[in-house]
């Protein structure tokens, strides 16, 4: 007779593996603690030492000195300030703008505007920061040239190198990103709250400005603190535009202190120090307001339309704008580098221009050896980064949501805990990890690879948690009580319900860790050389047209793996 | 062949002190037999179900099926679920969507200890299928079934394997009235038909009263009075059961005499009450006199006879098709009647209330 014999304290369930699976929450946790942990741990504490990798541990405070206190120091702080809150700001006012529009108003073709507000994610920072230098730099920049000769100006209007040039091209990244935000708040406003605003007398600019606005404010307030962050965090447009105009942020000084010879570890650690202070509590501050405005939420669960506001006569300036939107910031990026990977070099367009049109830097690509490690590089470690991390991420929100085990809540925090780590931090604190440690992956793919799989982890457990919360208890009881095991439940009924939320969290990864800058910089040396470092490296020594046909290529194989990945998977036919 | 002895279910309540779910009952179903848990919401009555299921694990006690002890607090033996000759049909019914309907049903023939040929299988799930008249919709997926169907479907799945013992919780609640009516039956006959041991949880009293043999009434986690349907309904043992199972009116009262076959007078403020009296009560006993509405008879002239008879006023009376829904006040007290629809009475009548000795029932007050 089989029985099994379970210490009295356990509330586990009959489905729950037997003695060796109680191993296996503690060795997530190991895991999470390894990859988010301790690195963080080798951070602060490298931050006070005098040198990197001491055989004795000295305490200073040189570094945070010289991070702090130096001549640097004040107008770090200001740029830094003024570029995440102008940033902040500009896209707030753009995204909301362009959410209000699409789901609030009666402006013409609103509905697939939609869609194509999402197009630029697809775009990696870096060359999105390439593109508007191409548009828009001083000298050469194709929209200031034709602006010039549109309104017969004098100079060029517009220069890229500038700070409010490094909030514009930030911004534009970011928009899709905002737009997402405030449509999903849009559209769960309850239009009875209006309706009984007009009932009670109050016209429309009342009723917007009492009611409508006010409802908002919490959403507005966490969203313009995440950009604010997020902003805060970003290497990409700091490096590609910051640098060359010398107008440095904190993201700058630590990759600049890392790049001194030799590298001023100390310094670097007690800015990312400070920078993930800053970060982490921003992520507070926004979950803390997230819960707040739950207050606010106005959903019931009754399907509802939200009212339209008429434009009248003015939602065809509403088209206008959705139009001039599209072509100037979603659509010329693109256009303008496709455009100069075809150019043998950079000049402004004209008709013998169209003549120079030629394949040779895509020539010139096919027999450069360094292309094609870095693309061989990128590829490999964005998908094995991102079937590590929603492998291990499935397991986690297994543990964390299904199996009942005590303290496996501590699982769920330690896997969010790297979406409070900027990307540059993250490179810093495992550089000085594994120079402490001897374990020879520092220069690596690999040490690439443990970076991404660590800050891809919160949103891997996004993505499966969001799955398995779906998944109803009562069909993997169902399957118990038909007689399957565990592991014939966990096989035949629960992976295949989360199959689509692991595909989906997949293709995301996927996508963000081709994409990834700020962490692969200061950890992708040589070999390990991933695109987007490619990309920056050779923008910097003036090969800009090649640099250009690399973007196309990129962005032309991002496309590729997902659309791929998403067929061989795509039997994601669930019609519930 | 299921036996639940002095069983307890603790859920941990945030400080440490548990609330306890289920507290300590004791029962036996009967080999062939409909025994059906009858309680509100919250009473221990799912709780004790998913204990003998195993889905979840009791604090104490023991639980044996098909002779087989499944759970002992005791020797620390706990059978998982999935090793209980056990069939189970879950409130939400748990189809699983990715599968279609053949497949759904022949998952507890693809999994465990018995490894059976597809042929059989086939032959297996088929029948399983034809008992629930969903034969010709196997190779739909599951999810395109309408509710009705896709409860016929989990109730196939679960008897595919011939269990010993089938267990039922609350699988009428999400249908509608008149699907619900027909299942009510169809499912009786099947359990009837297979004479499986059928173990039904339900809050639905008219549930309870039709297909069962044996009815368990619970509250707050205790067995309240355990008897054959008609026993439940007709005698009641505390006010709890008279209240929970059909509507019922009350009067309070106290004992004023005690006769000698069960019977007796209790002498409420509306007047004196000959009645039926709970075994055990004795004179001066305070008792709560019980009524059913459809007992209750009207009459717009005084009758003959005297015994039981009070004045009242008609409060409203509402034509509900199958009878007339009067409501009479009767001094302080407010009773709910179902008259004959042919009885020609109005709001503010004058009325004569008779309650029939034979029909009402005194029971302790404080229960």
């Amino acid at each position: 007779m089989s029985t099994v014999a379970l210490p009295r304290a356990a509330k586990a369930g009959s489905y729950i593996p037997r003695d060796p699976a109680l191993l296996v929450p503690l060795l997530g946790a190991g895991v999470l603690i390894y990859l988010a942990v301790l690195p963080l741990f080798m951070l602060v504490m490298g931050s006070f030492q005098a040198e990197v990798a001491p055989r004795e541990f000295v305490y200073t405070l040189k570094n945070y000195q010289a991070a702090y206190a130096s001549e640097y120091t004040y107008s770090t702080f200001k740029n830094s300030l003024i570029f995440a809150s102008g940033s902040a700001a500009l896209t707030f006012i753009l995204g909301t703008l362009l959410a209000w529009l699409t789901e609030r108003t009666n402006t013409p073709l609103r509905g697939i505007f939609v869609p194509i507000a999402v197009v630029p994610l697809i775009l990696p920072g870096v060359l999105e920061s390439i593109a508007w230098i191409f548009l828009l730099s001083p000298k050469f920049g194709y929209l200031n040239v034709w602006l010039k000769d549109l309104f017969g100006l004098q100079t060029l209007p517009f220069n890229v190198f500038s700070l409010p040039g490094m909030i514009w091209v930030h911004s534009v990244g970011q928009v899709p990103l905002a737009f997402l935000m405030m449509v999903a708040a849009f559209k769960s406003m309850d239009p009875s709250l209006e309706e009984s605003a007009m009932m009670s007398g109050a016209n429309t600019w009342q009723t917007f400005r009492r009611v409508t606005f006010r409802l908002l404010i919490p959403t507005a307030g966490s969203v313009l603190l995440i950009l604010f962050v997020r902003t805060l965090e970003s290497f990409e447009t700091p490096a590609l535009i910051g640098i060359p105009a010398r107008l440095y942020v904190y993201t700058s000084e630590i990759f600049l202190a890392f790049n001194e010879y030799p590298p001023d570890y100390g310094r670097g650690g007690a800015l990312a120090v400070g920078l993930l202070v800053l970060s982490a509590l921003g992520v507070w501050l926004y979950t803390r307001s997230t819960k707040e405005s739950k207050k606010f939420q106005t959903v019931t669960g009754k399907a509802f339309r939200p009212r339209q506001f008429d434009l009248g006569a003015w939602r065809w300036a509403g088209l206008g704008f959705l139009i001039v939107y599209f072509v100037f910031v979603v659509l010329l990026p693109f256009l303008v580098l496709l455009w100069a990977s075809f150019l043998p070099f950079f000049a402004p367009p004209s008709w013998d221009g169209m003549q120079k049109l030629s394949l040779e830097n895509y020539r010139y690509l096919a027999g450069f050896r360094p292309f094609w490690d870095a693309m061989k590089n990128s590829i490999i470690l964005a998908t094995l980064a991102a079937t590590a991390a929603m492998s291990i991420t499935s397991l986690v929100a297994w543990i964390v949501y299904k199996s009942r085990l005590p303290g496996s809540w501590i699982l769920d925090f330690l896997a969010f805990v790297p979406i409070t780590v900027p990307g540059i931090v993250l490179g810093m604190a495992l550089i000085l990890l594994y120079v402490a440690f001897p374990i020879p992956i520092y220069g690596t793919i690999w040490v690439l690879l443990i970076a991404y799989v660590t800050r891809f982890i919160p949103y891997g457990m996004r993505a499966a948690s969001g799955s398995i919360l779906q998944i109803h208890s009562e069909l993997e009881e169902a399957a118990a009580a038909s007689g399957a095991s565990w592991w014939e439940t966990f096989r035949r009924v629960t992976l295949p319900l989360l199959r689509p939320g692991l595909v989906a969290g997949w293709i995301y990864i996927c996508i963000v860790s081709f994409r990834e800058f700020s962490t692969s910089v200061l950890l992708a040396t040589g070999e390990s050389r991933v695109l987007s470092i490619l990309l920056f490296t050779m923008f910097e020594q003036g090969q800009v047209t090649v640099v250009a046909a690399i973007g196309v290529l990129m962005i032309a194989t991002l496309l590729s793996i997902v659309a791929l990945f998403y067929k061989l998977t795509g039997r994601v036919g669930l019609q519930t | 062949m299921i036996e639940v002895k002095s069983l307890v279910k603790i859920f941990a309540d945030g400080d440490n002190a548990g609330v306890k779910a289920v507290n300590d009952i004791s029962f036996t179903v009967e080999e062939g037999r409909f025994y059906t848990l009858l309680g509100p919401s919250g009473c221990g009555k799912t709780t004790t179900l998913r204990c003998i299921a195993g889905l979840e694990k009791a604090n104490d006690g023991e639980i044996i099926v098909a002779g087989k002890k499944v759970y002992s607090a005791r020797d620390g033996t706990f059978v998982p679920s999935y090793r209980r000759p056990i069939g189970m049909v879950f409130q939400s019914y748990a189809i699983w969507p990715h599968l279609t309907v053949f497949e759904n049903v022949a998952f507890p023939l693809r999994v465990g200890k018995q490894r059976l040929g597809n042929e059989a299988i086939r032959k297996k799930v088929r029948g399983a299928l034809e008992q629930v008249e969903l034969g010709s919709y196997e190779e739909r997926m599951a999810t395109q079934l309408s509710g009705g169907q896709q409860q016929r479907l989990a109730l196939a799945r679960a008897l595919v394997r011939e269990p010993k013992v089938l267990l039922l919780d609350e699988p009428l609640s999400n249908l509608d009235a008149k699907l619900r009516e027909r299942m009510r039956v169809e499912l009786r006959e099947l359990q009837r038909r297979l004479r499986i041991t059928t173990l039904y949880v339900t809050h639905d009293q008219i549930e309870a009263l039709s297909m069962s043999n044996v009815i368990a009434v619970m509250n707050a986690g205790v067995i309240v009075q355990e008897g054959a349907p008609r026993e439940i309904y007709l005698q009641p043992k505390t006010k709890f059961v008279a209240n929970f199972i059909g509507s019922t009116n009350q009067l309070d009262g106290q004992v004023v005499k005690v006769g000698t076959d069960g019977t007796g007078v209790v002498g409420t403020e509306a007047g004196e009450i000959a009645c039926a009296l709970l075994a055990g009560l004795s004179q001066g006993a305070k008792v709560v006199v019980v009524a059913r509405p459809e007992s209750i008879v009207l009459h717009r002239n005084k009758p003959p006879q005297n015994e039981n008879l009070l004045e009242g006023k008609v409060g409203a009376a509402m034509f509900l098709g199958e009878y007339l829904d009067c409501t009479v006040e009767v001094g302080k007290s407010v009773f709910q009647t179902h008259q004959h629809h042919t009885l020609q009475i109005r709001r503010g009548d004058p009325v004569w209330v008779e309650l029939p000795a034979g029909e009402c029932m005194a029971l302790p007050a404080e229960s």
